[in-house]
């Protein structure tokens, strides 16, 4: 049939402007036409797959108006959402938005998977034991990373704040694991595929619970490499329900995400000195109470306007941002005294760390939003030989990721963990809204160095006072 | 469910994935970490063509239970398509150099 031709040339072309897109992008010029190729690509395949309505199952037929018109009206309601949320989300909220469209792509898989478990057989056209293992499967995985997004679109959005830490839980999530595969595989070689619906039912909710246990013990700072992994569970899943469904551009695109997200999964695990199975299953920060070391010395404070006269005679500076600037909202602040400093001739660079924000490449986001060109945004790596060189370092709203302890004290937490060297600048400033602790929960040995003094206040007044310092100071001269 | 068209065996199905992934490892693999982010979204937004398959499923529903599950396998699906193109677009749309013209590296 022509229908059938159609859809499989569409499913071809998708196929290929999806890695098309990906590759593009994979660089800053070129990356915003990239998403808009893969976009296309998307629009292709939706609009061909509504061809199906040609070629459905006999015993489909006498169901099929009611069918399209479920299929169209979810599609429009799920466009229609995702739409209004996507545009109104703030850039600061961004990683639990991903985790949430992503969890909803695993929930789509799965859905998927229960409708090949619960159809009913067509006479004659029985399938093998791989067919029913890999929907099977497939259907594991994107139940867990459904409710497994869900919850940590939840704590990252901070409507949970609490983590689940109790003793024996592993225990608990290891036998739900084997029971949720233990059933899996009664409907795959006890039932042949097609189990009694309550069988297929408890499936689902045992792996949607599994989903939820092996998450809720995960803290916030380590989501980032939990929602990369999910990422990579939806694509894995997506393309073994390809497999089941017959359908090559499913294939495709799924297995394209699940070993890209793999792989930024362990680069973001490295970047955080920690491995995978490391994140998933240790108590992280559940012992930051107890191992505190003394930490000598006082936190000396300073004004906001001798800080940016003394980095407005500066050679250069280099521009620690964290998190805690996204929050205040002070980036374009930031930007605009950034500004300054480069019109009094002054050298600035912003330097990144690997987790800075909630999610690699986060912070790079937020100043982008700003307005902050790319090429003055140096990786950790790139700028870490640099400090020594700095008059100033500024860190605005980071904190874990610039504490030495991280290099020196092996009693601490995020012992490892790789850092700016923010340290090692002649004078090094940080903006910090009261004496509190990061998002780890450790206290950070920076604020107490011989050369560190802390502008205590919100970042975003901090900015401003900044600016006006600096504007008082060159209007004076003038 | 029987298929017209491409009927995969298993390993022609297992060549598939086996590229699939070496594509997908070679595209991360050289992407400057100032993109994780909104890589890892358009990523996130390329798996949502599983609306696709939960379509094609749903069209071919027989019972009301499948029915059900069918409206939210395309709901789901279709909020991760549209949602990952739209905040993967609005991120890329920000990343400025700072000459007018693209710098290439």
């Amino acid at each position: 049939m022509n229908a059938q031709l159609l859809i499989e040339v569409s499913a071809l072309a998708a196929s290929f402007l999806f890695i098309y897109g990906l590759k593009r992008m994979s660089s800053p010029v070129t990356a915003r036409s990239g998403i808009v190729v893969a976009g296309y690509g998307m629009l292709v395949a939706v609009l061909a797959s509504f061809l199906y309505t040609f070629g459905v199952a006999e015993a489909a037929k006498p169901h099929l108006t009611t069918n399209a018109i479920i299929a169209v009206v979810a599609l429009l309601i799920g466009v229609g959402w995702a739409w209004r949320s996507g545009k109104t989300v703030e850039m600061t909220a961004m990683p639990q938005m991903v985790a949430l469209y992503n969890g909803m792509g695993g929930g789509s898989a799965a859905a998927i998977a229960a409708m090949v478990l619960l159809a009913v057989p067509a006479e004659g056209a029985s399938h093998g034991s791989l067919h029913y293992l890999v929907t099977v499967f497939g259907g594991l995985i994107g139940a867990v990373s459904l409710s497994g997004s869900l919850i940590a679109w939840a704590k990252l959005d901070g409507r949970i704040n609490k983590t689940l830490r109790m003793t024996g839980i592993q225990a608990i999530n290891g036998s739900i694991m084997l029971a949720t595969i233990g059933i899996g595989l009664y409907i795959v070689f006890g039932a042949g595929g097609h189990a009694p619906a309550g069988v297929t039912v408890a499936f689902f909710a045992l792996a949607l619970i599994f989903g939820v246990m092996m998450t809720m013990p995960i803290g916030g700072a380590d989501m980032p490499v939990v929602i990369s992994l999910y990422n990579a569970f939806t694509g894995l899943a997506v393309g073994l329900e390809g497999y089941v469904l017959n359908n090559p551009a499913l294939m495709i695109a799924g297995m394209v995400v699940g070993s890209a997200g793999t792989l930024l999964t362990l680069l973001m695990a490295k970047a955080m000195n920690r491995s995978v199975s490391n994140v998933i299953f240790s108590n992280f920060g559940a012992a930051g109470d107890e191992q505190q070391g003394e930490i000598k010395g006082s936190q000396k404070p300073a004004e906001a306007g001798d800080a940016a006269v003394n980095m407005r005679y500066a050679s250069k500076v280099i521009i620690a941002p964290g998190y805690g600037l996204a929050v205040a909202q002070a980036q374009h602040k930031l930007y605009e005294f950034v500004k300054l400093l480069q019109d009094a001739g002054v050298e600035v660079k912003f330097a990144i760390h690997p987790v800075a924000g909630r999610m690699p490449g986060h912070m790079n986001v937020l100043l982008a939003e700003a307005g902050v060109p790319y090429d003055i945004i140096y990786d950790m790596e790139d700028i870490n030989g640099e400090f020594k060189e700095a008059d100033v370092a500024i860190v605005i709203g980071a904190n874990d990721t610039v504490n030495p302890a991280a290099r020196t004290n092996k009693s601490s937490p995020i012992y490892g963990m790789p850092i700016l060297n923010v340290d090692h600048a002649k004078q090094v400033y940080v903006v910090k809204r009261g004496q509190g602790k990061g998002y780890s929960g450790v206290e950070n040995e920076l604020f107490f160095a011989d050369n560190t003094n802390l502008v205590y206040g919100d970042a975003q007044k901090v900015m401003v006072s900044m600016i006006q310092a600096i504007k008082s100071l060159d209007g004076g001269g003038h | 469910m029987e298929h017209a068209g491409t009927v995969l065996t298993g390993f022609v199905a297992l060549y598939i994935f086996m590229l699939a992934a070496f594509t997908g490892y070679e595209i991360i693999g050289r992407v400057p970490s100032i993109l994780h982010t909104p890589l890892m979204s358009g990523s996130n937004f390329v798996h949502g063509i599983v609306v696709v398959g939960a379509i094609y499923a749903t069209l071919n529903a027989t019972s009301v239970l499948e029915q059900a599950i069918g409206f939210f396998g395309v709901l789901l699906g279709a909020g991760n398509a549209a949602g990952g193109y739209v905040v993967t677009e609005r991120m890329l749309e920000m990343f400025k150099s700072s000459d007018k013209k693209p710098a290439g590296k």
